[in-house]
Order: C-alpha cells, then sequence, then structure tokens
C-alpha cells in the first residue's frame, strides 16, 4: 500500500514537473515575441521602408538592407532549390539504394546541423579571396549552399510519399523515367516540394553568420551585387552592439521584421505541407 | 505510314536522350553534395595550414591570442565553447524531455499540434534574433537579479564555489549557455518526442496490465526502449550548441581569458571567428581563425555526425520490428 502511494505521487510529481517545462517553453517564446513587438513596433514607420541606413545621430531607415536581403535571399535560393530538387530527385527515385545514395543522404543531414559560418569562411576562400573583395554575390553563394540540405531532404521526403502505382501507371504507358517524375511525380508532390523551398527561404533569410565576410555589409543604395551589399541581419548585428540608441531602436526594427516573415513562412509551410497530408519535420 | 514510323522513332530517341540528361544532371546534383563538402574541408585545411605548421600542438594547448605579437594559442575559445555548450545540455535536455513527455503523454489530444507547433516555432527564430534578446532582455535581468544571488549562495559553498565568483557582468559562459539552451532546446524535443512516439504499444499495454503508473511506463519502459534515439537527440542539441555563432557573439563578451568562474566573459570558437574575420591583419592571424574553424568543424562534424548513426540505427531497427 505504501508503495502503491508512494508511485501515485512519484507519477503526479513527475507529470506536473513536465507540464512546466512545457510551460517554461511556451513562455520563452512569449517572452521572445512580445519583446520583440513591444521594443520594434515603436520605430516602425514609412521611413524604416523608405531611406537608407543612417549614420549615428541622424535619422534613417533600413530599404538598402531590406533590399539587399531580398536580393541574396532570391538568388541564394534560385541557385539552391534547382540543384537540391536535383539531388533530392536522385535520392528517391534512381539512386533510391545505392551506395552513392547512402552516402550522400548521410552527409546531407549533417550539414542541415553544421555550423553556419563555416560556410561563410569556405566562401570566402574560394569567391571573396579570388575576386579581391567582398561582394553581394558571394552572400548569395553562402545562403544557397545553406539552402541546398534542407531542399534535399525535404525533396525526398516528399518524392518518397508519391505512391508507387502512380510511377509503375506511367511507365506502363511507355514514359520514360524523366517524363514520369517531371510530369507525373513533381505535380503529385508539389505541395510538399514548395514547403522545402519555403522553410529553405525561412532558415536563410535570417542567416548572419555566413554574410559577415562574403557580403560584408554597405552604409549605402547597392543594386550591384560585384559590391559589398548591405543586408538586414549585418545590420541587426552592427546597430545593436553600437552604443547609439537611434541604431539600437532600428537593430529592434529589423529583428521584428525578420522574426514575423520567417514566422510567417514556417506557418504557411507547415499548412501547405499538412494540405499534402504530410507533416514536415524541418527542425532535424 | 513510312513518315509516322520515322516521326515515332525521333520522338522516342528525343525522349531517351533527355532521359540520359536527366538522370547524368541529378546524378552530379547528388555528388555536388559531397564536393560542397570536401571543397569546405580542403579550404580550411588550405586557409589553417600556416597557423598549424607554425604552432603546432602549441595551437590547441596555448592560451595565448595575441594579434600583435602574432602569438595564437586556442585553449580559450575551444574552453569556453565546450563550457557553454554543456551549460545549454545541462538546462535544456531536462526541459526537452519534460516537454517531449508531456506531448507523447500528457497533453490532450487537441492541444498537441498547436503546443509541438510553437515549441518548433522556437527553432526558426533566427539566432540574430536570440543575440539581440540575450543581450538586451536576458543579460540585465542576469546582471541584476540571478547573478547576484548566485554569488550570494553557491561563491562561499566549496568546490562548485569558484564557477559562481567575481562582479557580475550579466553577459559571459553562462548568459551564452543559457541562450543556446533555448535554442537547441526544440531541436532536442522534437527528437525525443519522435523516439518516445515509436515505443511499441504492446510494451507499455504489457506494464499498464501489471499495474504500473504512468510514469513508471514512461521511465521504464518507453525511456529504456529509446535510449539510444535520447542519445541521439541530445548529441544532435551539442552539435548545434557547438557551433552556434551570431547568438554567442552577443552575449559571450568577447575576452581571450579563461576564468574559473561562469560569470565572467570569455569567447568561444564560433564567435572569436565572427569577431576578428573580417578585421584581422597579416597572414597568421587570418589563418589562425581559419585553424579555429577547422577545428570547430572537425568537433561538430563528429558529434553531429555520431548523432545522425545512433538514430539511423534506431530507425532501421524500428521498421525491422514492424
Amino acid at each position: 500500500m505504501n508503495t502503491l502511494r508512494r508511485r501515485r505521487i512519484a507519477n503526479l510529481v513527475a507529470f506536473s514537473a513536465s507540464t512546466l517545462a512545457t510551460l517554461i517553453g511556451l513562455a520563452i517564446l512569449c517572452a521572445i515575441l512580445w519583446t520583440l513587438l513591444s521594443r520594434g513596433i515603436g520605430g516602425l514607420s514609412m521611413r524604416v521602408f523608405t531611406e537608407m541606413t543612417p549614420a549615428p545621430g541622424s535619422s534613417g531607415g533600413l530599404l538598402n538592407a531590406i533590399f539587399g536581403s531580398v536580393l541574396m535571399t532570391l538568388l541564394g535560393i534560385l541557385i539552391g532549390a534547382p540543384i537540391g530538387l536535383l539531388a533530392g530527385t536522385y535520392l528517391a527515385e534512381y539512386g533510391r539504394s545505392s551506395r552513392l545514395s547512402t552516402v550522400v543522404r548521410f552527409i546531407n543531414d549533417v550539414q542541415l546541423s553544421a555550423p553556419s559560418i563555416i560556410v561563410g569562411m569556405f566562401v570566402y576562400t574560394v569567391v571573396v579571396a579570388r575576386m579581391g573583395h567582398y561582394s553581394g554575390f558571394a552572400g548569395a553563394i553562402a545562403l544557397s549552399i545553406i539552402a541546398l540540405p534542407v531542399i534535399v531532404r525535404t525533396t525526398e521526403d516528399m518524392l518518397n510519399l508519391v505512391p508507387k502505382s502512380m510511377r509503375d501507371g506511367s511507365a506502363g504507358l511507355g514514359a520514360q523515367p524523366w517524363r514520369t517524375i517531371t510530369h507525373i511525380v513533381y505535380p503529385a508532390a508539389r505541395n510538399g516540394l514548395l514547403t522545402g523551398v519555403l522553410l529553405a527561404i525561412a532558415r536563410i533569410s535570417g542567416e548572419t553568420a555566413p554574410l559577415l565576410f562574403t557580403a560584408l555589409n554597405n552604409q549605402f543604395w547597392n543594386g550591384n551585387l560585384n559590391k559589398p551589399m548591405a543586408n538586414l541581419p549585418y545590420v541587426i548585428f552592427q546597430f545593436a552592439m553600437s552604443p547609439y540608441k537611434d541604431w539600437q531602436q532600428l537593430a529592434w526594427v529589423g529583428a521584428l521584421l525578420i522574426t514575423l516573415f520567417v514566422l510567417f513562412l514556417s506557418i504557411v509551410a507547415r499548412s501547405v505541407s499538412s494540405l499534402f497530408g504530410q507533416h514536415a519535420n524541418p527542425g532535424e | 505510314m513510312n513518315t509516322q514510323a520515322l516521326a515515332l522513332r525521333t520522338h522516342l530517341q528525343r525522349e531517351a536522350r533527355t532521359e540520359g540528361v536527366f538522370r547524368v544532371a541529378t546524378r552530379f546534383s547528388a555528388i555536388l553534395v559531397l564536393v560542397l563538402l570536401a571543397g569546405v574541408i580542403l579550404s580550411l585545411l588550405y586557409g589553417s595550414w600556416p597557423a598549424l605548421s607554425t604552432f603546432r600542438w602549441s595551437f590547441v594547448t596555448g592560451e595565448r591570442w595575441n594579434p600583435v605579437t602574432e602569438i595564437f594559442g586556442a585553449l580559450t575559445p575551444i574552453y569556453g565553447t565546450i563550457a557553454t555548450s554543456l551549460i545549454a545540455l545541462l538546462i535544456a535536455v531536462p526541459l526537452s524531455f519534460g516537454i517531449a513527455v508531456f506531448l507523447t503523454e500528457t497533453c490532450p489530444r487537441w492541444l498537441r499540434g498547436p503546443i509541438s507547433m510553437a515549441i518548433e516555432l522556437l527553432a526558426s527564430v533566427p539566432s540574430i534574433v536570440y543575440g539581440i534578446w540575450g543581450l538586451f532582455v536576458l543579460a540585465p535581468i542576469l546582471q541584476h537579479t540571478v547573478q547576484p544571488w548566485l554569488i550570494e549562495h553557491l561563491g562561499p559553498v566549496p568546490l562548485v564555489g569558484v564557477l559562481f565568483q567575481g562582479p557580475p557582468f550579466g553577459i559571459g559562459l553562462l548568459t551564452a549557455g543559457l541562450v543556446l539552451a533555448i535554442m537547441v532546446l526544440p531541436f532536442i524535443t522534437s527528437v525525443m518526442r519522435e523516439v518516445f512516439r515509436m515505443a511499441p504499444l504492446s510494451l507499455k499495454e504489457a506494464a499498464y496490465g501489471v499495474g504500473a503508473t504512468q510514469w513508471n511506463v514512461v521511465w521504464d519502459v518507453v525511456m529504456p526502449w529509446s535510449r539510444a534515439g535520447v542519445i541521439g537527440g541530445i548529441m544532435l542539441g551539442l552539435g548545434r550548441a557547438l557551433g552556434e555563432t551570431m547568438a554567442v557573439t552577443f552575449v559571450i563578451g568577447n575576452a581571450h581569458r579563461i576564468s574559473a568562474s561562469l560569470l565572467a566573459p570569455s569567447t568561444t570558437i564560433s564567435a572569436s571567428i565572427a569577431n576578428e574575420f573580417a578585421e584581422a591583419v597579416g597572414d597568421l592571424y587570418t589563418s589562425s581563425l581559419f585553424a579555429l574553424g577547422l577545428l570547430l568543424f572537425v568537433l561538430t562534424f563528429a558529434v553531429i555526425a555520431g548523432a545522425r548513426l545512433l538514430l539511423l540505427r534506431l530507425e532501421r531497427n524500428a521498421v525491422r520490428r514492424v
């Protein structure tokens, strides 16, 4: 009787603790969002979207940084997505159980959690050092390398969900595998593939470390990919670490904008993939 | 008739040619993933060669990091990286375990989706946001409330006391560890939840059948069954914590100095690279930062690869059992 009681108490304590852990997790999320909203909204005005990053003490916005971030993210996805789609296609279709696939799959999964600053060093060596200067182009390449494993992984997962009978049906009509893949499998997995790309955009649009010594920064408007390019994460870093109050205010505005954008994308990506009937697991 | 046959043949030939091109393109893209990894390793080796050949082992064992006299020893960043990651795990692992248990056992079904989603959203918050939040919100709280309390109550305790002595800086190893804990929490939680869910229902039911409480089932049936997966999840979190850059750079204090106290500013491998790389003058300085990068790469690669292997084996076992 005594041990039963003790076990019941242990049960109660353990599950109260686990509920508490969950509440702590949720509280942290709320605390971060609350801070961002309360500190960021005050500085939010049209100016943020129409003016360049200011010198300390004068007023300004984040236009050049937002533009640079959007441009490099888009370019990064344009480079990373096709390669990732094709590589994922190899893993799910042509190479399914080949030795090459096993190795690529494993290395790709490791790259998913590899430190992004190392990608920055790599791109510095092969692009920046070669060209002799920092550039928005180098930044976009670094971002594409970070997007790649996300897209490879989701593409493979999503293609694997397409029933084999659909491929068999297409092959039975005499279609070559490439036609089956591009005309039957891709359309069937469309939402899933889109999810992968959205998640990759969410992932790279907040990345800072790989841009530190590839795109660097630029205080002025610059549409030239061959020159250092302003970007939101770098500006947040620089402005937040500065002693100037108006710079710090802009840093909070930037952080709010990035977070809202990334959270919005993650939620959209999840709903798109749940339309497809599959829960994507981007974290791992 | 003849022209039709001809048209069909050219059509089929074209289809077959495209097939060849497409197949090669997918294969090439898959190989590119490996080429990129090889490129990363080679560029790190190439970049770090001057420093490693100059300092040899003293690069890892030396504590001095002096750009003026060009003597570089990485002991401080190595210590900082490992210390912050361990603090992060000490905090994140119990919390993640609790959340995973809550989500698989206690939570009402309709709440599971929203709560898992909220926890996973923590993973998509950019690391720079954790950095700015850690610096402006968490650090002041720690400096004015938590750290004075730690210094007063734990400082005089023998053995562990040295960890909590000195002035409360707000930024430093402990703060970085806390921020890292929040950042790795969703990753560990998500792996634990998945492996807990894989535990066979028949085992759990058998335990309930002989009168086990729900907690008995979790601790004595599910846990032993999913131990490999849990360790894999923790190692995955460790890999993340070791390599995390921006958030740590904000709150670590960037001091090349090892102090016993966890409250003191220090630096990590990634934070040193982030702070110094763009401004490094001189080949040896840059090369030393590359050597730091190589160290970080080897460390995280080993940990993450180990984690993946554990999880992979678990997955295979689960498939075999079904």
